[in-house]
């Protein structure tokens, strides 16, 4: 697999510089040398960490020139769409657009696919042919898929078994999956191996369901196939699952044997050493890699995530580079839209104090995840990081989950701020 | 506030006509980041941008005065105020990380 990315990348690059000599007068149309004073920063991706680090950059320094690529021209959030799945909130919450990153703080954000970087030109490729030119490139792309790690799954068969794992209409092919499933029905979800975008989230969804089927569905039985020996937050989780939901939600992991190894559509049936087990409605949470762009770019290594300095985020691999989000590698992180706008901000700071000749200022990552095991239950992990010998790690003493055996006042204040953490963070990165 | 270019300046700049007031530009110095700054930004992903009220129940911070903050810090550290997750976040900052912290979000507005 590794041979076949590098061949594509040689492939991309060279298309990219060919672009570069074709296109070169178009590039000066989008992001003109002469606006900038050598200050141009080129993002792909307008998730949790490229739309940071855009707001970020101008906040900081709003003379700088900031060029945002994304496709799509709304983004639905993965942080809450499990509790869309409970029918707590609606798409219209979790969708956020770039109109004050436009209008407020001036970023140029166009709507087009990034196909190619050529890091030593310093341009960036777009899919309608246009070559930008950067002086600094911020790359946030967040995850990709490995679909043929388990046989019989594929990316057409995600459109049976929806992974919902990239918010938007997988998300609302599950819920209608979820509404739709015949009383007393069984659901399953095959979870994924480590590395994964949000570790809790697997095990919030099936409580977000439970939430759900408690209410619509009350036979229904929820099960979890899992290739981990644990999970995140494991014991809250199935503390919060006996009070709140009895037995509806059986949790089996790798030294069960419940690691799946193939999945028949036809008959909806997975097997694993630890069962044939059919089921009505089938989660596919697959294994993940780092977004398409950061391997054309050439910016992954063989784990298939991109390794970066853990101050600046700056690629190890290409100067000027920098990759923040899930498709980084920050030590011990999580891959969290909380880290992802944490690392944008550290990002943005290194990048205007570079393009200005100024002082990095020391750096702090924090993460904060909340999730809800039911509407008024919610429980929480947080992790405060610093950079030893070259590795993101917790810093002893700090950090940790929410009290075992907490009273059911704790658990509410902790759902509450949960929806309050999430009016926040988007306000801090789209909305102010 | 100071560092950031004239609001009128910035869309000079974003119509192309640089050349107009290239001193005005010029004139505007960017300010390094203070430890404080870099770390109270991370502080907003809950409190709300700058530190201000998002209509939610997380409090918000921007003005608290300087003095209030950091022993408000300090208690959620030695665990004499309760709190959720507070705890679990200053405990990764020295004291002195803490008066930066509490300096810089006194100079926000409320």
């Amino acid at each position: 697999m590794q041979k076949l990315q590098r061949r594509t990348l040689v492939k991309a690059l060279a298309a990219a510089g060919i672009a570069s000599s074709t296109f070169g007068l178009q590039a000066c149309s989008s992001n003109d040398k002469s606006q900038a004073n050598g200050k141009r920063v080129v993002i792909i991706g307008g998730g949790f960490g490229g739309s940071t680090v855009a707001k970020y950059i101008k906040r900081f320094d709003s003379s700088t020139q900031v060029t945002m690529i994304e496709p799509k021209k709304t983004y639905m959030t993965c942080p809450g769409s499990n509790w869309y799945l409970a029918g707590l909130v609606d798409v219209d919450y979790l969708t956020h657009d770039y109109e004050t990153l436009k209008t407020k703080h001036g970023v140029n954000v166009l709507h087009q696919m990034a196909t190619g970087v050529d890091a030593v030109a310093k341009t960036v490729t777009l899919d309608n042919g246009e070559v930008l030119e950067y002086d600094r490139l911020v790359v946030s792309p967040g995850i990709d898929f490995i679909y043929d790690a388990i046989e019989g799954y594929s990316e057409e068969v995600a459109e049976i078994f929806p992974h919902a794992w990239k918010a938007g209409p997988q998300t609302e092919l599950l819920a209608k999956q979820i509404q739709e499933m015949p009383q007393g029905g069984r659901f399953l979800m095959v979870a994924p191996p480590n590395p994964y975008r949000c570790s809790p989230g697997p095990y919030e969804r099936v409580s977000m369901i439970a939430e759900y089927f408690k209410k619509h569905n009350p036979t229904a039985t929820i099960m979890v196939l899992d290739p981990k020996t644990k999970f995140s937050k494991q014991a809250l989780f199935g503390e919060g699952w006996r009070d709140v939901y009895g037995q509806m939600i059986e949790w089996y992991g790798s030294q069960d044997g419940a690691t799946v190894t193939k999945i028949d559509v036809a008959s909806k049936t997975v097997y694993s050493d630890f069962d044939e087990v059919s089921a009505d409605v089938i989660n596919v949470i697959p294994a993940q890699k780092a977004g398409k762009i950061a391997f054309t770019a050439g910016l992954t290594d063989d784990s298939g995530w991109c390794p970066v300095d853990q101050d600046t985020f700056e690629s190890k691999i290409h100067k000027d580079v920098f990759v923040v989000g899930d498709a980084c590698i920050a030590g011990a992180m999580p891959k969290s839209g909380h880290s992802a706008s944490s690392q944008g901000k550290m990002c943005a700071a290194a990048i205007v104090s570079s393009l200005n000749n100024l002082p990095m200022p020391p750096t702090r990552n924090v993460n904060t995840c909340y999730s809800l095991v039911a509407e008024d239950y919610g429980i929480s992990v947080v992790g405060v990081y610093e950079n030893k010998d070259g590795r993101l790690s917790g810093i002893p003493g700090a950090g940790g989950v929410s009290k075992a055996g907490a009273s059911l006042q704790e658990r509410k204040m902790e759902a509450d701020y949960a929806r309050s953490w999430y009016q926040s963070i988007t306000k801090d990165i789209w909305h102010s | 506030m100071l560092k950031r270019i004239p609001a009128f300046a910035a869309s000079v700049l974003l119509a192309g006509n640089l050349s107009l007031l290239p001193s005005l530009a010029s004139a505007e110095q960017v300010q390094a980041i203070s430890m404080g700054e870099a770390f109270a930004t991370t502080c907003f992903q809950c409190h709300g941008p700058e530190g201000q009220h998002t209509g939610g129940t997380i409090p918000p911070l921007a003005g608290y005065p300087r003095d209030l903050m950091l022993q408000q810090l300090k208690d959620f550290k030695s665990g004499k105020r309760p709190s959720t997750i507070m705890d679990r976040h200053v405990k990764g900052y020295s004291d002195a990380e803490l008066e930066a912290i509490a300096d810089y979000l006194a100079t926000l507005k409320p």
